[in-house]
Protein backbone atom coordinates (compact mmCIF):
# COMPACT_ATOMS: atom_id res chain seq x y z
CA UNK A 1 0.00 0.00 0.00
CA UNK A 2 1.37 3.46 -1.23
CA UNK A 3 0.50 6.51 -0.11
CA UNK A 4 0.13 9.61 -2.27
CA UNK A 5 2.90 11.35 -2.58
CA UNK A 6 2.01 14.03 -1.04
CA UNK A 7 3.22 16.44 2.00
CA UNK A 8 1.64 16.30 5.09
CA UNK A 9 -0.75 19.08 6.16
CA UNK A 10 2.29 19.97 8.85
CA UNK A 11 4.85 20.41 5.96
CA UNK A 12 1.99 22.61 4.02
CA UNK A 13 2.32 24.57 7.02
CA UNK A 14 6.12 24.88 6.73
CA UNK A 15 7.16 25.78 3.30
CA UNK A 16 10.86 25.18 4.52
CA UNK A 17 10.14 21.13 5.90
CA UNK A 18 8.68 19.09 3.36
CA UNK A 19 7.56 15.34 3.92
CA UNK A 20 7.60 13.00 1.32
CA UNK A 21 6.20 8.84 1.83
CA UNK A 22 8.47 6.38 0.07
CA UNK A 23 5.86 4.03 -1.27
CA UNK A 24 6.00 -0.34 -0.66
CA UNK A 25 8.53 -1.07 -3.19
CA UNK A 26 11.15 1.67 -4.02
CA UNK A 27 12.31 0.69 -7.41
CA UNK A 28 12.91 2.73 -10.58
CA UNK A 29 9.37 3.69 -10.85
CA UNK A 30 8.47 4.62 -7.29
CA UNK A 31 12.22 6.19 -6.82
CA UNK A 32 11.33 8.88 -9.78
CA UNK A 33 8.61 9.82 -8.25
CA UNK A 34 10.07 10.50 -4.57
CA UNK A 35 13.17 12.30 -6.67
CA UNK A 36 10.49 14.25 -8.33
CA UNK A 37 9.03 15.21 -5.21
CA UNK A 38 11.72 16.32 -3.29
CA UNK A 39 13.37 17.96 -6.43
CA UNK A 40 10.29 20.17 -6.70
CA UNK A 41 10.25 20.62 -2.99
CA UNK A 42 13.48 22.02 -2.94
CA UNK A 43 12.91 24.37 -6.32
CA UNK A 44 9.91 26.05 -3.80
CA UNK A 45 12.76 26.92 -1.22
CA UNK A 46 12.50 23.67 1.36
CA UNK A 47 15.52 23.17 3.20
CA UNK A 48 14.47 20.23 4.80
CA UNK A 49 13.24 16.97 3.37
CA UNK A 50 11.50 14.11 5.24
CA UNK A 51 11.40 10.98 3.55
CA UNK A 52 8.97 8.29 5.21
CA UNK A 53 9.27 4.80 5.04
CA UNK A 54 6.75 3.64 6.96
CA UNK A 55 5.27 1.26 4.04
CA UNK A 56 8.24 0.20 2.48
CA UNK A 57 8.97 -3.33 2.63
CA UNK A 58 12.12 -3.25 -0.12
CA UNK A 59 14.31 -0.76 -1.56
CA UNK A 60 16.37 -2.28 -4.66
CA UNK A 61 19.39 -1.12 -6.10
CA UNK A 62 17.89 1.21 -8.36
CA UNK A 63 16.03 2.42 -5.17
CA UNK A 64 19.14 2.87 -3.39
CA UNK A 65 21.05 4.79 -6.46
CA UNK A 66 17.92 7.47 -6.87
CA UNK A 67 17.64 8.23 -2.82
CA UNK A 68 21.56 8.55 -3.27
CA UNK A 69 21.04 11.15 -5.48
CA UNK A 70 18.35 13.18 -3.75
CA UNK A 71 20.56 13.37 -0.92
CA UNK A 72 23.65 14.58 -3.14
CA UNK A 73 21.26 17.43 -4.90
CA UNK A 74 19.95 18.42 -1.00
CA UNK A 75 23.86 18.80 -0.29
CA UNK A 76 24.41 20.75 -3.05
CA UNK A 77 21.13 23.22 -2.68
CA UNK A 78 22.18 23.23 1.46
CA UNK A 79 18.97 21.51 2.15
CA UNK A 80 19.23 18.28 4.62
CA UNK A 81 17.39 14.95 4.36
CA UNK A 82 16.09 12.63 7.10
CA UNK A 83 15.17 9.25 6.98
CA UNK A 84 11.68 8.55 9.21
CA UNK A 85 10.07 5.03 10.16
CA UNK A 86 12.76 2.68 8.49
CA UNK A 87 11.94 -0.80 8.86
CA UNK A 88 15.17 -2.68 10.58
CA UNK A 89 15.55 -5.09 7.72
CA UNK A 90 15.75 -1.13 5.31
CA UNK A 91 17.65 0.17 8.14
CA UNK A 92 20.41 -2.47 8.06
CA UNK A 93 20.69 -2.24 4.39
CA UNK A 94 20.72 1.41 3.95
CA UNK A 95 23.40 0.89 7.04
CA UNK A 96 25.75 -1.47 4.94
CA UNK A 97 25.69 1.30 1.69
CA UNK A 98 26.39 4.01 4.10
CA UNK A 99 23.32 5.62 3.38
CA UNK A 100 22.67 6.27 7.41
CA UNK A 101 25.72 8.08 6.88
CA UNK A 102 24.50 11.24 4.92
CA UNK A 103 20.94 11.06 6.68
CA UNK A 104 19.42 12.42 9.78
CA UNK A 105 17.76 9.31 10.88
CA UNK A 106 14.42 9.61 13.30
CA UNK A 107 11.57 6.96 14.57
CA UNK A 108 8.64 10.07 13.60
CA UNK A 109 7.94 12.56 11.15
CA UNK A 110 7.29 14.88 14.34
CA UNK A 111 10.35 14.33 16.21
CA UNK A 112 12.76 14.48 12.57
CA UNK A 113 10.49 18.11 11.61
CA UNK A 114 11.74 19.27 15.14
CA UNK A 115 15.47 18.73 14.35
CA UNK A 116 14.99 19.71 10.78
CA UNK A 117 13.05 23.02 11.62
CA UNK A 118 16.22 23.92 14.04
CA UNK A 119 18.35 23.19 11.17
CA UNK A 120 16.35 25.20 8.48
CA UNK A 121 15.43 27.95 10.75
CA UNK A 122 19.30 29.00 10.88
CA UNK A 123 20.86 31.40 8.00
CA UNK A 124 23.07 29.21 6.18
CA UNK A 125 22.15 25.34 6.82
CA UNK A 126 25.28 23.13 9.10
CA UNK B 1 20.89 -12.60 8.81
CA UNK B 2 24.97 -11.76 8.58
CA UNK B 3 25.76 -8.25 6.98
CA UNK B 4 27.42 -10.60 4.46
CA UNK B 5 24.94 -12.57 3.20
CA UNK B 6 22.41 -9.24 3.16
CA UNK B 7 24.90 -7.85 0.73
CA UNK B 8 25.14 -10.77 -1.30
CA UNK B 9 21.11 -11.12 -1.50
CA UNK B 10 21.44 -7.05 -2.15
CA UNK B 11 23.96 -7.91 -5.19
CA UNK B 12 22.27 -10.65 -6.83
CA UNK B 13 19.05 -8.36 -6.80
CA UNK B 14 20.92 -5.89 -8.29
CA UNK B 15 22.15 -8.35 -11.13
CA UNK B 16 18.57 -9.33 -11.79
CA UNK B 17 17.43 -5.75 -11.78
CA UNK B 18 20.52 -4.92 -14.33
CA UNK B 19 18.83 -7.91 -16.66
CA UNK B 20 15.76 -6.33 -16.22
CA UNK B 21 16.67 -3.00 -17.17
CA UNK B 22 18.35 -3.66 -19.93
CA UNK B 23 15.51 -6.60 -21.74
CA UNK B 24 12.72 -3.90 -21.22
CA UNK B 25 14.14 -0.62 -21.76
CA UNK B 26 14.41 0.29 -25.38
CA UNK B 27 15.83 3.83 -25.31
CA UNK B 28 19.95 3.56 -25.22
CA UNK B 29 20.67 6.53 -23.37
CA UNK B 30 17.60 5.32 -20.75
CA UNK B 31 18.94 1.70 -20.49
CA UNK B 32 22.73 2.82 -19.55
CA UNK B 33 21.80 5.49 -17.35
CA UNK B 34 19.96 2.51 -15.42
CA UNK B 35 22.28 0.11 -15.49
CA UNK B 36 24.41 2.86 -13.73
CA UNK B 37 21.52 3.52 -11.43
CA UNK B 38 22.23 -0.27 -10.29
CA UNK B 39 25.98 -0.69 -10.20
CA UNK B 40 25.35 2.49 -7.88
CA UNK B 41 22.84 0.80 -5.64
CA UNK B 42 24.34 -2.16 -5.54
CA UNK B 43 27.28 -0.93 -3.50
CA UNK B 44 26.36 2.45 -2.48
CA UNK B 45 28.33 4.18 -4.22
CA UNK B 46 27.63 8.13 -4.97
CA UNK B 47 29.83 9.00 -8.01
CA UNK B 48 29.67 7.25 -11.05
CA UNK B 49 29.70 7.11 -14.88
CA UNK B 50 29.12 4.49 -18.10
CA UNK B 51 31.43 5.84 -21.23
CA UNK B 52 31.36 4.40 -24.50
CA UNK B 53 34.40 4.59 -27.07
CA UNK B 54 33.92 6.58 -30.04
CA UNK B 55 36.14 5.70 -32.35
CA UNK B 56 35.46 7.91 -35.00
CA UNK B 57 36.58 11.03 -32.75
CA UNK B 58 39.18 8.96 -30.47
CA UNK B 59 37.27 9.93 -27.65
CA UNK B 60 35.34 8.52 -24.60
CA UNK B 61 32.02 9.60 -24.83
CA UNK B 62 29.84 9.42 -21.44
CA UNK B 63 26.40 8.12 -21.85
CA UNK B 64 25.49 8.59 -18.30
CA UNK B 65 27.09 10.01 -15.58
CA UNK B 66 26.76 11.36 -11.89
CA UNK B 67 29.31 13.25 -9.56
CA UNK B 68 31.34 13.81 -13.24
CA UNK B 69 29.04 16.69 -14.29
CA UNK B 70 31.49 18.33 -16.33
CA UNK B 71 32.58 15.15 -18.30
CA UNK B 72 30.90 14.94 -21.47
CA UNK B 73 33.33 14.02 -23.71
CA UNK B 74 37.35 13.36 -22.78
CA UNK B 75 39.04 13.17 -25.80
CA UNK B 76 42.25 10.30 -25.27
CA UNK B 77 46.00 10.52 -26.52
CA UNK B 78 46.57 8.23 -29.45
CA UNK B 79 48.30 5.72 -27.43
CA UNK B 80 45.79 5.36 -25.44
CA UNK B 81 43.63 4.26 -28.55
CA UNK B 82 41.53 0.82 -28.07
CA UNK B 83 42.77 -1.29 -30.97
CA UNK B 84 39.62 -2.54 -33.44
CA UNK B 85 40.72 -5.43 -34.59
CA UNK B 86 37.57 -6.77 -35.09
CA UNK B 87 38.55 -10.31 -33.23
CA UNK B 88 39.48 -8.62 -29.92
CA UNK B 89 42.06 -10.03 -27.79
CA UNK B 90 43.82 -6.74 -27.22
CA UNK B 91 41.30 -5.80 -24.52
CA UNK B 92 43.61 -6.35 -21.53
CA UNK B 93 46.25 -4.01 -22.85
CA UNK B 94 43.55 -1.56 -24.34
CA UNK B 95 42.27 -1.24 -20.81
CA UNK B 96 45.38 -0.53 -19.03
CA UNK B 97 45.95 2.85 -21.10
CA UNK B 98 42.75 4.00 -21.08
CA UNK B 99 42.58 3.31 -17.19
CA UNK B 100 45.47 5.12 -16.77
CA UNK B 101 44.98 8.09 -18.54
CA UNK B 102 41.58 8.06 -17.14
CA UNK B 103 43.18 8.24 -13.58
CA UNK B 104 45.43 11.07 -14.55
CA UNK B 105 42.42 13.44 -16.14
CA UNK B 106 39.79 12.67 -13.72
CA UNK B 107 39.72 13.07 -10.18
CA UNK B 108 38.13 11.03 -8.38
CA UNK B 109 37.95 8.07 -9.93
CA UNK B 110 38.45 4.80 -7.52
CA UNK B 111 37.13 1.80 -9.99
CA UNK B 112 37.38 1.41 -13.12
CA UNK B 113 35.52 -1.74 -14.99
CA UNK B 114 36.32 -2.26 -18.36
CA UNK B 115 32.96 -2.81 -20.78
CA UNK B 116 34.47 -5.53 -23.40
CA UNK B 117 32.51 -7.18 -25.94
CA UNK B 118 33.92 -10.29 -27.92
CA UNK B 119 37.12 -9.39 -26.54
CA UNK B 120 37.13 -5.68 -27.65
CA UNK B 121 37.14 -3.16 -24.97
CA UNK B 122 33.96 -0.58 -26.02
CA UNK B 123 33.47 1.37 -23.02
CA UNK B 124 34.47 1.97 -19.16
CA UNK B 125 32.40 2.28 -15.85
CA UNK B 126 33.99 4.77 -13.65
CA UNK B 127 33.34 4.41 -10.15
CA UNK B 128 33.66 7.17 -7.72
CA UNK B 129 33.40 7.43 -3.26
CA UNK B 130 31.26 4.99 -1.82
CA UNK B 131 28.63 6.37 0.08
CA UNK B 132 30.33 4.72 3.23
CA UNK B 133 33.23 6.67 2.81
CA UNK B 134 35.12 3.38 2.77
CA UNK B 135 37.62 1.46 0.33
CA UNK B 136 36.18 -0.86 -2.45
CA UNK B 137 36.63 -4.72 -1.61
CA UNK B 138 37.91 -6.87 -3.44
CA UNK B 139 34.43 -8.63 -3.73
CA UNK B 140 32.97 -5.32 -4.37
CA UNK B 141 35.54 -4.80 -7.23
CA UNK B 142 34.62 -8.39 -8.88
CA UNK B 143 30.81 -7.31 -8.47
CA UNK B 144 31.44 -4.13 -10.80
CA UNK B 145 33.32 -6.40 -13.46
CA UNK B 146 30.55 -8.43 -13.14
CA UNK B 147 27.68 -5.81 -13.59
CA UNK B 148 30.40 -4.18 -16.15
CA UNK B 149 29.96 -7.76 -18.11
CA UNK B 150 26.32 -7.09 -18.45
CA UNK B 151 26.29 -3.70 -18.96
CA UNK B 152 28.72 -4.52 -22.33
CA UNK B 153 26.63 -6.82 -23.52
CA UNK B 154 22.98 -4.62 -23.32
CA UNK B 155 25.26 -1.88 -24.93
CA UNK B 156 26.61 -3.72 -27.68
CA UNK B 157 22.89 -5.24 -28.08
CA UNK B 158 20.99 -2.24 -28.16
CA UNK B 159 23.77 -1.05 -30.81
CA UNK B 160 23.02 -3.52 -32.62
CA UNK B 161 19.22 -3.33 -32.71
CA UNK B 162 19.46 -0.12 -33.48
CA UNK B 163 21.71 -0.58 -36.05
CA UNK B 164 19.11 -2.58 -37.54
CA UNK B 165 16.26 -0.43 -37.08
CA UNK B 166 18.06 1.69 -39.02
CA UNK B 167 18.98 -0.27 -41.79
CA UNK B 168 15.31 -1.26 -42.09
CA UNK B 169 14.29 2.17 -42.07
CA UNK B 170 17.00 2.69 -44.67
CA UNK B 171 15.19 -0.04 -46.70
CA UNK B 172 11.63 1.58 -45.97
CA UNK B 173 12.93 5.01 -47.69
CA UNK B 174 14.32 3.35 -50.27
CA UNK B 175 10.96 1.44 -51.04
CA UNK B 176 9.32 4.26 -51.14
CA UNK B 177 11.31 6.14 -53.52
CA UNK B 178 10.97 3.08 -55.42
CA UNK B 179 7.61 3.33 -55.13
CA UNK B 180 7.60 7.20 -55.77
CA UNK B 181 9.41 6.95 -58.98
CA UNK B 182 7.53 3.92 -60.35
CA UNK B 183 4.68 6.56 -59.45
CA UNK B 184 6.05 8.97 -61.53
CA UNK B 185 6.75 6.83 -64.58
CA UNK B 186 2.95 5.56 -64.66
CA UNK B 187 1.93 9.34 -64.26
CA UNK B 188 4.03 9.85 -67.59
CA UNK B 189 3.10 6.72 -68.66
CA UNK B 190 -0.98 8.65 -68.16
CA UNK B 191 -0.01 11.32 -69.97
CA UNK B 192 1.13 9.49 -72.95
CA UNK B 193 -1.95 7.55 -73.47
CA UNK B 194 -4.13 10.20 -73.41
CA UNK B 195 -1.57 12.26 -75.35
CA UNK B 196 -2.61 9.53 -78.13
CA UNK B 197 -6.39 10.60 -77.66
CA UNK B 198 -6.58 14.38 -78.03
CA UNK B 199 -9.95 14.51 -76.85
CA UNK B 200 -9.53 12.90 -73.78
CA UNK B 201 -6.87 14.68 -71.88
CA UNK B 202 -6.24 13.82 -68.30
CA UNK B 203 -8.64 11.04 -68.68
CA UNK B 204 -6.18 8.60 -67.09
CA UNK B 205 -5.35 10.26 -64.67
CA UNK B 206 -8.97 11.22 -63.71
CA UNK B 207 -9.85 7.65 -64.00
CA UNK B 208 -7.10 6.94 -61.40
CA UNK B 209 -8.49 9.86 -58.71
CA UNK B 210 -12.13 8.39 -59.72
CA UNK B 211 -11.43 4.64 -58.70
CA UNK B 212 -9.17 6.03 -55.43
CA UNK B 213 -12.36 7.98 -54.44
CA UNK B 214 -14.84 4.75 -55.02
CA UNK B 215 -11.90 2.39 -53.35
CA UNK B 216 -11.92 4.65 -50.10
CA UNK B 217 -15.52 4.59 -50.01
CA UNK B 218 -15.81 1.12 -49.78
CA UNK B 219 -13.73 1.22 -47.28
CA UNK B 220 -10.29 -0.30 -49.00
CA UNK B 221 -7.04 -0.28 -47.48
CA UNK B 222 -4.59 2.59 -47.96
CA UNK B 223 -2.17 0.07 -49.97
CA UNK B 224 -5.34 -1.17 -52.16
CA UNK B 225 -6.47 2.26 -52.46
CA UNK B 226 -2.88 3.11 -54.07
CA UNK B 227 -2.79 0.25 -56.14
CA UNK B 228 -6.45 0.79 -58.16
CA UNK B 229 -5.05 4.36 -58.45
CA UNK B 230 -2.69 2.89 -60.63
CA UNK B 231 -4.85 0.59 -61.96
CA UNK B 232 -7.10 3.92 -62.96
CA UNK B 233 -3.72 5.72 -64.37
CA UNK B 234 -3.00 2.69 -66.76
CA UNK B 235 -6.35 1.04 -67.58
CA UNK B 236 -6.27 2.34 -71.21
CA UNK B 237 -2.67 1.90 -71.58
CA UNK B 238 -3.60 -0.64 -74.62
CA UNK B 239 -4.63 2.35 -76.52
CA UNK B 240 -0.70 2.89 -77.11
CA UNK B 241 -1.08 0.09 -79.70
CA UNK B 242 -4.80 1.16 -81.41
CA UNK B 243 -4.54 2.98 -84.47
CA UNK B 244 -4.38 6.95 -83.56
CA UNK B 245 -7.26 7.66 -86.48
CA UNK B 246 -9.45 5.09 -84.99
CA UNK B 247 -8.74 6.76 -81.62
CA UNK B 248 -9.37 10.11 -82.56
CA UNK B 249 -12.22 9.93 -84.92
CA UNK B 250 -14.15 12.64 -84.92
CA UNK B 251 -17.39 10.58 -85.53
CA UNK B 252 -19.19 7.61 -83.82
CA UNK B 253 -16.46 4.56 -85.08
CA UNK B 254 -17.72 1.67 -87.40
CA UNK B 255 -17.87 -1.98 -86.65
CA UNK B 256 -14.18 -3.16 -88.21
CA UNK B 257 -13.03 0.05 -86.19
CA UNK B 258 -14.62 -0.96 -83.12
CA UNK B 259 -12.97 -4.13 -83.13
CA UNK B 260 -9.54 -2.87 -83.77
CA UNK B 261 -10.45 -0.28 -80.46
CA UNK B 262 -11.81 -3.04 -78.53
CA UNK B 263 -8.51 -4.82 -78.40
CA UNK B 264 -7.24 -2.34 -76.05
CA UNK B 265 -8.14 -4.29 -73.20
CA UNK B 266 -6.03 -7.33 -74.26
CA UNK B 267 -3.21 -5.60 -75.05
CA UNK B 268 -3.08 -3.55 -72.37
CA UNK B 269 -2.83 -6.37 -69.98
CA UNK B 270 -0.20 -8.18 -72.29
CA UNK B 271 1.90 -4.91 -71.87
CA UNK B 272 1.34 -4.43 -68.34
CA UNK B 273 1.94 -8.34 -67.17
CA UNK B 274 5.90 -8.67 -67.20
CA UNK B 275 6.10 -5.63 -65.38
CA UNK B 276 6.69 -6.45 -61.33
CA UNK B 277 3.94 -3.62 -59.98
CA UNK B 278 4.40 -2.73 -56.11
CA UNK B 279 0.92 -3.82 -56.06
CA UNK B 280 -0.99 -7.35 -57.46
CA UNK B 281 -3.83 -7.04 -60.04
CA UNK B 282 -3.31 -3.87 -61.81
CA UNK B 283 -2.66 -5.55 -65.11
CA UNK B 284 -6.29 -7.34 -64.48
CA UNK B 285 -7.85 -4.35 -63.66
CA UNK B 286 -6.40 -3.34 -67.49
CA UNK B 287 -8.33 -6.18 -69.18
CA UNK B 288 -11.55 -6.46 -67.23
CA UNK B 289 -12.48 -2.62 -67.34
CA UNK B 290 -14.74 -3.06 -70.35
CA UNK B 291 -16.53 -6.02 -68.70
CA UNK B 292 -20.09 -5.74 -67.17
CA UNK B 293 -21.56 -7.22 -64.52
CA UNK B 294 -24.35 -8.79 -67.26
CA UNK B 295 -21.85 -10.14 -68.68
CA UNK B 296 -22.21 -8.32 -71.86
CA UNK B 297 -19.02 -6.73 -71.51
CA UNK B 298 -15.76 -7.32 -73.35
CA UNK B 299 -13.19 -8.87 -73.87
CA UNK B 300 -14.32 -12.06 -72.05
CA UNK B 301 -18.16 -11.48 -71.49
CA UNK B 302 -17.43 -12.13 -67.71
CA UNK B 303 -20.60 -12.20 -65.28
CA UNK B 304 -20.49 -9.65 -61.96
CA UNK B 305 -18.69 -12.56 -59.44
CA UNK B 306 -15.61 -13.31 -62.23
CA UNK B 307 -15.00 -9.53 -62.74
CA UNK B 308 -12.18 -8.69 -60.23
CA UNK B 309 -13.13 -5.53 -57.67
CA UNK B 310 -10.69 -3.57 -59.10
CA UNK B 311 -12.08 -3.63 -62.59
CA UNK B 312 -15.65 -3.03 -61.82
CA UNK B 313 -13.99 0.39 -59.85
CA UNK B 314 -12.01 1.38 -62.96
CA UNK B 315 -14.80 0.04 -65.11
CA UNK B 316 -17.33 3.03 -63.64
CA UNK B 317 -14.25 5.39 -62.95
CA UNK B 318 -13.98 5.44 -67.04
CA UNK B 319 -17.41 5.37 -67.67
CA UNK B 320 -18.62 7.91 -65.36
CA UNK B 321 -15.68 10.35 -66.87
CA UNK B 322 -16.38 9.50 -69.63
CA UNK B 323 -20.07 10.45 -69.16
CA UNK B 324 -18.95 13.95 -67.72
CA UNK B 325 -16.62 15.41 -70.41
CA UNK B 326 -17.06 16.58 -73.57
CA UNK B 327 -16.45 14.31 -76.54
CA UNK B 328 -15.70 15.29 -80.45
CA UNK B 329 -19.32 14.02 -81.13
CA UNK B 330 -21.12 14.72 -78.30
CA UNK B 331 -21.20 17.35 -75.34
CA UNK B 332 -21.40 15.62 -71.86
CA UNK B 333 -24.57 14.67 -70.39
CA UNK B 334 -26.14 16.80 -67.28
CA UNK B 335 -25.70 15.41 -63.71
CA UNK B 336 -29.21 14.51 -63.99
CA UNK B 337 -28.93 12.52 -67.21
CA UNK B 338 -25.84 10.92 -65.33
CA UNK B 339 -28.00 9.89 -62.22
CA UNK B 340 -30.70 8.32 -64.70
CA UNK B 341 -27.81 6.48 -66.45
CA UNK B 342 -26.83 4.75 -62.83
CA UNK B 343 -30.00 4.05 -62.00
CA UNK B 344 -30.78 2.08 -65.54
CA UNK B 345 -27.42 0.52 -65.41
CA UNK B 346 -26.96 -0.13 -61.52
CA UNK B 347 -26.51 -3.89 -61.59
CA UNK B 348 -26.72 -4.30 -65.38
CA UNK B 349 -22.90 -2.25 -67.14
CA UNK B 350 -22.11 -1.58 -63.07
CA UNK B 351 -21.91 -2.89 -59.98
CA UNK B 352 -24.35 -1.96 -57.85
CA UNK B 353 -22.00 -1.16 -54.66
CA UNK B 354 -19.77 0.34 -56.76
CA UNK B 355 -22.38 3.14 -57.97
CA UNK B 356 -23.36 3.00 -54.51
CA UNK B 357 -19.81 4.14 -53.49
CA UNK B 358 -19.56 6.67 -56.00
CA UNK B 359 -23.04 8.86 -55.43
CA UNK B 360 -22.42 8.45 -51.33
CA UNK B 361 -18.82 10.07 -52.05
CA UNK B 362 -20.29 12.22 -54.36
CA UNK B 363 -22.80 13.76 -52.17
CA UNK B 364 -20.32 13.60 -49.68
CA UNK B 365 -18.45 16.14 -51.48
CA UNK B 366 -21.82 18.46 -52.95
CA UNK B 367 -22.68 18.93 -49.16
CA UNK B 368 -18.83 19.68 -47.81
CA UNK B 369 -18.67 17.15 -45.73
CA UNK B 370 -15.35 15.50 -46.98
CA UNK B 371 -12.35 17.93 -48.58
CA UNK B 372 -10.79 18.27 -50.49
CA UNK B 373 -13.87 18.25 -53.24
CA UNK B 374 -11.51 16.12 -55.84
CA UNK B 375 -14.37 14.76 -57.81
CA UNK B 376 -16.40 18.49 -57.53
CA UNK B 377 -13.05 19.82 -58.57
CA UNK B 378 -12.70 17.76 -61.50
CA UNK B 379 -16.47 17.77 -62.55
CA UNK B 380 -16.29 21.95 -62.53
CA UNK B 381 -17.81 23.16 -59.37
CA UNK B 382 -21.18 23.98 -61.11
CA UNK B 383 -22.17 20.62 -61.99
CA UNK B 384 -23.64 19.39 -59.54
CA UNK B 385 -26.30 21.69 -58.86
CA UNK B 386 -28.25 22.19 -55.50
CA UNK B 387 -31.68 21.07 -57.23
CA UNK B 388 -30.45 17.84 -58.53
CA UNK B 389 -29.24 16.23 -55.06
CA UNK B 390 -33.00 15.01 -54.15
CA UNK B 391 -32.39 12.71 -57.19
CA UNK B 392 -29.09 11.49 -56.01
CA UNK B 393 -29.99 10.93 -52.53
CA UNK B 394 -33.20 9.13 -53.39
CA UNK B 395 -30.75 7.33 -56.05
CA UNK B 396 -28.59 5.90 -52.86
CA UNK B 397 -31.39 5.06 -50.86
CA UNK B 398 -33.36 2.74 -54.15
CA UNK B 399 -29.83 0.69 -54.62
CA UNK B 400 -29.51 -0.04 -50.84
CA UNK B 401 -32.96 -0.90 -50.56
CA UNK B 402 -32.49 -2.92 -53.87
CA UNK B 403 -35.30 -1.39 -55.72
CA UNK B 404 -33.63 0.68 -58.28
CA UNK B 405 -33.82 -1.54 -61.45
CA UNK B 406 -37.48 -1.77 -60.97
CA UNK B 407 -37.73 1.89 -60.43
FE1 LIG C 1 -10.86 1.71 -72.10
Amino acid sequence: MSEPLAAAPKAELCELVAVVYAGDYVNKLSGQRIERECLTRMERGCRALVINFRDTELVNSIGVSILLGVIDEAERRGARVAFTNVSLHTLKLFELLGLTRLVLLADSDESALATLEEFSAQPNGH
Amino acid sequence: MSDSTRMVLHAFAALADLGEEIAETSDFEEMVRSALHVVLGAMGIRRGAVAEFDRERGALHFVAARGYDDARALDLSPKSQPTANGNGGHAAQDFARVERELREKLSGVEVVTPLVVRGELVGVILLGGKASGEQFTQEEKELARALGRHVAVGMHNHRLLREVERRAEENRNLYESLKGSYKDTVRAFAAAIDCKDKYTQGHSERVGKYSEIIAREMGWKDDEVEAIAIGGYLHDVGKLVVDRDIINAPYRIDAKQSSELNRHPAAGYEILRPITHPFADIPLMARYHHERPDGRGYPEGLTEEQIPPGARIVSLADSFDAMTTDRPYRRRRTFEEVVADFRRNAGRQFSTNVVLALCRALLKEARGETRPRHMIRMLGKDYVEEQTLPALVQLIADLESGSAATV
